[in-house]
């Protein structure tokens, strides 16, 4: 049975929709624990962390190529270099060894 | 801070800054989005439909998820099930964010900044210095999502004609973007030095351990996350003037 895709995205938007805004809306006072504050400190770093590796190594053909990508990101925004910059070289190590190397 | 932090002064070069912080953003999103909207065509769906699903839910694996529930033909109340569960990890985001806003922000703001959290939104707007501005994550959004949404239009029309080397390159943008986000705090903050590599090994381990690996990625990140952040939070509490930067 085929059920209609408009209703589904209804309630896919609706579902996403409230789970981003609820806490948004809801929590309008600074968190007194501790503990919240910090593991809240923690979360950005560890989310983005988790979601970095290894699922780098899959966005490209080949895994030495998100490999590479990661080496360079790591040392160019250690180095301090913005954003775009760090986004902009790991495309760029990406782009030199899927294209002309292989 | 309070009011007088939105003054169109402050608004405009931080909506601008925002724009600039969301081109990679984009990039990286066009690239998923494109590779999401070859799943959305698989599942049946029209180019208008892709664009209107990524304007609303803008999650790859949320929406990824809920394509797989379309193409099995499974019940609403399921798929709102499942949408939930790919997208747990909003909720801690969005908490976290109303810890960055003044606490008398609007309501509207708040309705618009939660609507707009993706991963790497919020992960720019978290880093900003002091109380978050709203226009800096609009400037971020108008460029990231319109991207996300015509990417999967375009992957839905065009389905398999960008070159793969080409997918691969714009692909990166996101890591790279996470890594500007992750490694240069950690130069100062050696808890965060050390969480990085312990993030990579389990992040790694949860992939391949029997059981696990049979979990979603959303659900294996919203694990990871809770697990780590708490151990981190509860070791190496944080500073109170640490969480005011």
């Amino acid at each position: 049975m085929k059920n209609n895709v408009w209703i589904y995205i209804a309630v896919m938007g609706a579902v996403s929709f409230l789970i981003r805004v609820l806490p948004m809306t809801l929590i309008r006072k600074p968190i007194k624990s501790r503990f919240v504050r910090s593991f809240l400190y923690y979360v950005p770093y560890v989310t983005l962390a988790v979601m970095t590796f290894p699922a780098v190594l899959d966005a490209t053909q080949s895994p030495i190529a998100g490999g590479a990508a990661l080496a360079v990101g790591m040392i160019v925004a250690w180095f301090g270099f913005d954003l775009f910059k760090t986004a902009l070289s790991c495309c760029a190590i990406v782009l030199i060894l899927e294209l002309f190397i292989k | 801070m309070s009011t007088k932090a939105y003054t169109f002064k402050e608004n405009r070069p931080a909506f601008l800054l925002g724009m600039r912080h969301g081109v990679p953003i984009g990039l990286g999103y066009f690239a998923v989005a494109f590779s999401l909207g070859i799943a959305a065509k698989k599942a049946g769906l029209i180019p208008i439909q892709g664009f209107l699903t990524s304007i609303l839910c803008h999650a790859s694996a949320g929406e990824y998820m809920g394509f797989t529930m379309i193409a099995a033909g499974a019940g609403y109340f399921e798929t709102a099930l499942a949408i939930f569960v790919a997208n747990a990890r909003y909720l801690l985001m969005s908490t976290a964010m109303s810890q960055r806003l003044a606490s008398n922000l609007p309501f509207a703001h708040r309705i618009l900044l939660g609507f707009g959290i993706t991963d790497e939104l919020f992960a720019v707007s978290v880093m900003r210095q002091g109380y978050l501005n709203p226009y800096y994550t609009y400037g971020a959004t108008v460029v990231a999502l319109p991207s996300w949404a015509l990417g999967t239009m375009l992957g839905i029309l065009a389905g398999n004609l960008m070159p793969a080397f080409l997918v691969s390159a714009f692909g990166v943008a996101l890591y790279g973007m996470f890594l500007a986000v992750i490694v240069p705090p950690a130069r100062q903050n050696k808890v965060i030095l050390a969480l990085i590599p312990i993030c990579f090994a389990l992040s790694f381990a949860a992939g391949v351990l029997p059981f696990v690996k049979e979990l979603s990625a959303g659900t294996r990140t919203i694990l990871l996350t809770v697990v780590i952040a708490s151990g981190a939070a509860l070791l190496f509490p944080v500073k109170e003037e640490q969480n005011e930067e």
